[in-house]
């Protein structure tokens, strides 16, 4: 083997010299002393390698890549080439002269530094990648864990799987849509209020409150880092906006200008094509830009710039050129566009005073606040949600007409009455200014309608609202009446205070919505730092306060079937004394009677005989294997001989003993039953870990012969429902009550996801 | 003198309504109603009998095909849509309740190698031999339109499989290597790999969307990570996986079906054993599909029958096939839970019951009881003999039973072989590996 090893190994190194010498050779082709050198060295080798063959010797051979590393043109052998330089010896010659200090303190330190490791290769990164991901991803698949594990051993689950109304209403919302009725429950609650029981006791804490709107901490700090975000964006665009408002190149603002009317014409071509409806809007603002200048007549000759054009338009040709750029422009501006619908200049007129009142760059500016951060959005409306939520209880349902003026009441404090008053005459006054216009929409003037009413009404209101309490809600309640009718107002108002429950009085808690809005504000910040365990906790509690009831009562029901199901012993302990001689007497009458009838037959030497006979039966029997007339007379009367019989009866083993020996009164039948046997279960079945637990579930029936129509129903419930037509989707993580991670899939990728995070990195060093 | 008489509470047996039921009294005295086992054994017996008797799963079958059924979709709103793609290039979309076909389409040439609706049931895609990915609408052109898809992605190479993500516009391919594409985008989003060879499938993870599954030729089944662009792991079995299915109510939880006859059930965050393992087929089997329910899965094989298996027993509980239904190439559970179906090599899609003697329609009260009582009661006495042997009776094919009895005894050789060694060789040189075990090549991180 290691011959023909080494055959080989020789072969291919004298191909490798022939390869090797090739280049040499080429260079060199003239002297022949370095070709007889070759060949000697080739002699060597060849050699070497023969001597190696007996594989006893055989030493490593030097191996290389490059031909001209041992044998250059210079004939200096490099010897030792695959030793590595340490730059002690670098320094050595250095040693004796002490001039050359300084270069010598410099090595050292050079040579003190460590170097810079070589970075792993790219499978070995990738791996490690390959396992980080998987190590994260079986950590956000093991919170499964739990429901898997739950609807695996669940007695029954109900498909399609509903979400779980994990929201709850506090006790003080339930209580309000409910009056007390009954003098009974009035004054329970009368009592209740005194002690102010139950209107305070389960009433959420302003810090409860906040903690149960809290997101995750996880969701927080995506929140975060999106606001960031956004944020840096934001200033980088500002920045450049004002880089390129700083230029001050004419030319280059022209162009610009330029640009921008082509690609608004373009884009308008575009949404006339695609979006009708949208290029109409485009048109409106072309309306309205004319309009605009004609109000304005901003670039007619009447502006400061203009005037002196026009002096030097005779003498400067460029100045004659910017006036008349000037007037197209405003040609331009002033022309009508035709618009599909017929457009009035009094409605337009109109739109512009409305949009005055509110400036559409406000709204814009909100759009694209709001815009990009789909974060921002979301708490903004849930704010609005929760004041609603707040208010809806209390107050009655409006009409739609009255939305504008509700809306109002959201952003206005509630604090002062007075304060809230003045706000609202100053603003109705305000509007009156702003436009005495008849509002083509029949809601504006709807609302109209109600601020005259209001304004008769407010002298009675503040007279009115000055005797009454100053408790917010009423407060409240006043201002949606005045923003109905004076008759309304004046009618619900005593009403609603004599009619209010005194559940609905909350003394302190109560809460104006200035402080809910705070709440809310800061709710963001403070769930950062609360622990949601103790949220948890909470919830729970409150989820078991229901449940409690219950299962008294299921209890009783469990202990009404067992007094149904058992017989009670203690009706005969009762019974009285004399009864039971009575009772004696009957007994031996009828044990009497008993013989009396039986008088003929033995039972108990029945029954012995019949043990004894089954005793025979079932003891082992001999085999007689004799052969009459075998090798003797045989015939009628003959018998084979003792002998004979003796020796051919093969005796039968002696058995175990019965089971019944010492039981006299009883007859054990050990013998198998085969019909029986057809029917009954052999093995242990798997779940079950003990026989008498298995036949503990058989002896139970479930049938309705047996249990009542409940049990009956409970011990046949079916371990899957599925609802017919219905489509049964996955599990989603909402529906078992996880926050599902609000960031799209899509979006995740679309960030470039090959970048190491920190994290990775640490955990890639750890490796 | 005090007069005894008999009197009763009308609130005991007066009804309040007339619509109210008559109340029975019930002594439920258990002398008096003896017996009980007995005769709920033969309640359980008689149910089991009545249930073979009236299993009939077979309901419709589906023709129209002109080439086999390669590939199935289930419309993702609509219980009575289905959508088939042939190994002709074509593409039909069937009305379940009246089994017949609204559409067809030449979306192809070639095979048609995978479709899958969009999650919202607007669109679907289909991937063909012709190297390209088509998204069509769902509802047909209008009068005097061309029948032409929205979309048409060229690629480089063959895409042998598509899926599309449960929650958002994005779909991924296979082929050479796997694609993630955003529906908005001719090209990838990214493409993960990992060695090469042609995959043969790849799906979404129906509740963590940002999973993928996939399986390859060269034996090994790879999860990837969508979101951080990266595979995860990869476990490689003793033969080629052909197709992979995510429960749909357990995360981790995914079916394989192998072409050594077996399905294996893997838990993704431990690969090294399987859950478990599924062998009843005698032939390779070609495609799985879970219940909605996540409690049990069909799978469709070469040897001309599909199965269900309940996902944690290791056998069959049932098995369909017809004399005219030849390989079963794709099959589906409804999304419904009741149906199932399945396409094969001889051009039908055919319509089979979940359960086989389900009745179907409304059912009374009375029956729904009644059907609860004797499910529950076959479930009692499920390990008796008898009822084991009607229960577990079903005819199959010849092909199919001697297919099954020489494997039985292959089996058995190889186990034999196995304990003898074990038996004549120094304790503890031959490891005992179990069946779970056995299959599982290598897990390569």
């Amino acid at each position: 083997m290691s011959g023909v090893r080494a055959a080989k190994s020789l072969l291919a190194l004298r191909e490798q010299e022939e390869l090797e010498d090739l280049p040499n050779d080429y260079p060199l082709s003239t002297s022949e002393d370095e070709g007889d050198g070759g060949g000697e060295r080739k002699h060597q080798k060849l050699l070497e390698a023969i001597s190696s063959l007996d594989g006893k010797n055989r030493r490593k051979l030097a191996e290389r890549s490059e031909a001209s590393l041992k044998v250059s043109e210079f004939t200096v052998s490099s010897e030792g080439s695959g030793e590595r330089l340490v730059l002690s010896d670098l320094l050595e010659p250095v040693k004796t002269s002490s001039s050359l200090a300084t270069v010598k303190k410099q090595l050292n330190r050079v040579k003190s530094k460590k170097t810079v490791e070589l970075p792993l290769n790219k499978e070995e990164v990738e791996r490690i990648h390959r396992e980080v991901a998987f190590n994260k991803t079986s950590q956000t698949l093991s919170k499964w864990d739990p429901i898997v594990q739950k609807n695996r051993q669940a007695e029954q689950l109900v498909f399609p799987l509903m979400k779980e109304q994990s929201a709850f209403a506090p006790i003080e919302h339930v209580l309000n849509g409910w009056k007390a009725r009954t003098p009974l429950e009035q004054e329970i609650f009368n009592l209740l209020c005194k002690n102010k029981q139950p209107v305070t006791d389960p009433l959420l804490t302003p810090v409860e409150k906040a903690s149960l709107k809290a997101m995750s901490l996880e969701e927080a700090k995506m929140r975060r880092a999106e606001l960031q975000r956004a944020r840096a964006l934001q200033s980088y665009y500002e920045a450049r906006a004002r880089r390129e408002k700083k230029i001050k190149s004419k030319k280059y603002h022209r162009v610009l200008k330029k640009g921008k009317a082509k690609k608004a014409l373009q884009e308008f071509e575009n949404l006339r094509k695609t979006n009708p409806a949208a290029a109409l809007e485009e048109l409106e603002k072309l309306e309205k830009a004319r309009m605009m200048e004609r109000m304005s007549l901003k670039h007619q000759n009447s502006g400061k710039w203009a005037k002196s054009k026009a002096i030097m338009a005779k003498y400067d040709l460029e100045a004659r050129q910017a006036m008349q750029d000037q007037l197209a422009r405003n040609k331009e501006l002033t022309q009508k566009v035709q618009v599909a619908s017929e457009s009035e200049e009094e409605e337009g007129g109109e739109e512009e005073e409305g949009d005055l009142l509110v400036p559409d760059a406000v709204n814009e500016a909100h759009m694209t606040a709001d815009g990009p951060n789909p974060w921002m959005v979301r708490n903004h409306s849930g704010d609005a949600k929760e004041a609603e939520i707040q208010k809806d209880p209390e107050q009655l349902p409006e009409p739609m007409a009255n939305e504008a003026s509700e809306s109002e009441e959201e952003e206005r404090p509630v604090a002062e009455e007075e304060i809230l008053l003045k706000e609202f005459e100053e603003r109705r006054s305000l509007r009156k200014k702003s436009g005495l216009n008849q509002d083509a929409k029949p809601v504006s003037r709807q609302e109209t309608k109600a601020d005259s009413s209001t304004q008769e009404v407010l002298s009675e209101l503040r007279a009115l609202s000055q005797k009454l309490n100053k408790d917010s809600h009423q407060c409240r309640k006043q201002n949606v009446g005045s923003a109905r009718t004076v008759l309304s107002v004046q009618r619900e108002e005593p009403a609603g205070e004599e009619e209010e429950p005194p559940l609905l009085q909350r003394p302190e808690r109560a809460q104006t919505l200035e402080e809910l809005e705070e709440l809310s504000k800061e709710g963001c910040f403070q769930n950062e730092e609360l622990p949601r365990p103790a949220l948890e906790e909470q919830q729970l509690e409150r989820n078991n306060q229901p449940s409690a009831p219950k299962k008294k009562t299921k209890e009783q029901m469990i202990d009404l079937q067992n007094i149904l199901t058992t017989k009670s012993p203690s009706v005969k302990s009762l019974a009285v004394p004399t009864i039971e001689e009575l009772e004696d007497e009957q007994e031996r009458e009828q044990k009497q009677m008993i013989k009396e009838a039986f008088a003929g037959d033995d039972v108990i030497r029945d029954f012995l005989k019949e043990k004894r006979e089954a005793v025979e039966a079932s003891k082992p029997k001999d085999v007689d294997l004799t052969l009459p007339g075998w090798g003797e007379w045989g015939g009628v009367g003959l018998k084979p001989s003792a002998k004979k019989r003796r020796r051919f009866l093969i005796k039968a083993p002696e058995g175990p003993p019965r089971k019944d020996k010492n039981l006299p009164n009883v007859i054990i039948n050990e013998k198998r039953n085969i019909q029986a046997a057809a029917h009954q279960v052999r093995v242990l079945p798997y779940p079950f870990t003990h026989h008498q637990q298995f036949e503990r579930t058989i002896q139970t029936p479930i049938g309705s012969t047996w249990n009542t129509q409940r049990a009956f129903q409970k011990l046949t419930t079916p371990k899957v429902v599925t609802k017919p037509g219905h489509i049964i989707k996955p599990i989603k993580a909402e529906d078992v009550g996880y926050r599902s991670s609000s960031r799209s899939d899509l979006s995740v990728i679309q960030r470039n996801p090959k970048q190491l995070s920190i994290r990775h990195k640490k955990q890639l060093k750890k490796n | 003198m005090k007069v005894k008489m008999l009197s009763r509470n009308p609130d005991n047996y007066v009804r309040e309504t007339k619509l109210d039921l008559q109340r029975v009294p019930r002594n439920y005295d258990p002398t008096l109603h003896p017996f009980e086992v007995p005769r709920e054994y033969v309640r359980a017996l008689n149910a089991t009998k009545l249930e073979r008797v009236f299993a009939k799963p077979f309901l419709a079958s589906l023709d129209g095909h002109r080439d086999g059924v390669n590939c199935l979709a289930k419309h993702p709103k609509s219980l009575a849509t289905v959508l088939s793609g042939a190994c002709d290039g074509e593409v039909r979309i069937w009305n379940l309740t009246k089994r017949n076909c609204i559409r067809t389409i030449q979306a192809h040439e070639g095979f048609v190698r995978g479709i899958c609706t969009r999650f919202c049931g607007s669109s679907f895609f289909t991937v063909g031999d012709d190297k390209t990915v088509k998204q069509w609408k769902m509802d047909g052109p209008g009068f005097g339109e061309e029948e032409e898809p929205l979309h048409t992605i060229l690629g480089k190479t063959v895409y042998t499989g598509i899926d599309h993500h449960w929650k958002e516009g994005i779909f991924a391919t296979c082929g050479q290597q796997v694609d993630i594409w955003d529906e908005q985008k001719t090209s990838p989003i990214c493409s993960m790999t990992w060695g090469f060879d042609s995959i043969s499938s790849v799906k979404f993870n129906p509740i963590e969307t940002f999973l993928l599954g996939s399986c390859a030729s060269d034996r090994n089944i790879v999860l990837y990570d969508m979101r951080q662009a990266t595979p995860l792991k990869k476990v490689i079995l003793d033969m080629r996986t052909n197709t992979i299915c995510w429960n749909p109510m357990e995360a981790f939880i995914f079916t394989a079906a192998n072409e050594d006859y077996n399905l294996y059930t893997f838990d993704m965050r431990a690969l090294d054993t399987p859950v478990m393992v599924h062998m009843d087929h005698v032939s390779a089997v070609l495609d799985v599909d879970y219940s909605p329910t996540g409690k049990e899965f069909v799978s469709a094989s070469f040897d001309k029958s599909i199965r269900i298996f309940p996902v944690d027993k290791s056998r069959s509980r049932e098995v369909y096939h017809t004399k005219r239904m030849q390989h079963v190439i794709c099959v589906k559970w409804t999304s419904d839970s009741k149906y199932i179906m399945c396409g094969s090599d001889e051009m039908n899609i055919r319509l089979w019951k979940a359960n086989a003697s389900e009745k179907l329609g409304v059912l009374t009260s009375r029956e729904k009881t009644a059907k609860d009582y004797n499910q529950k009661l076959k479930e009692k006495f499920q390990y008796h003999p008898h009822i084991k042997r009607i229960a577990r009776h079903r005819h199959l094919p010849k092909s199919i039973y001697s297919q099954i009895q020489e494997q039985r005894i292959m089996k058995e050789a190889r186990r034999r072989k196995e304990v003898n060694r074990l038996k004549h060789s120094k304790p503890g040189s031959v490891p005992i590996v179990s069946e779970k075990k056995k299959h599982v090549v290598a897990v390569v991180k």
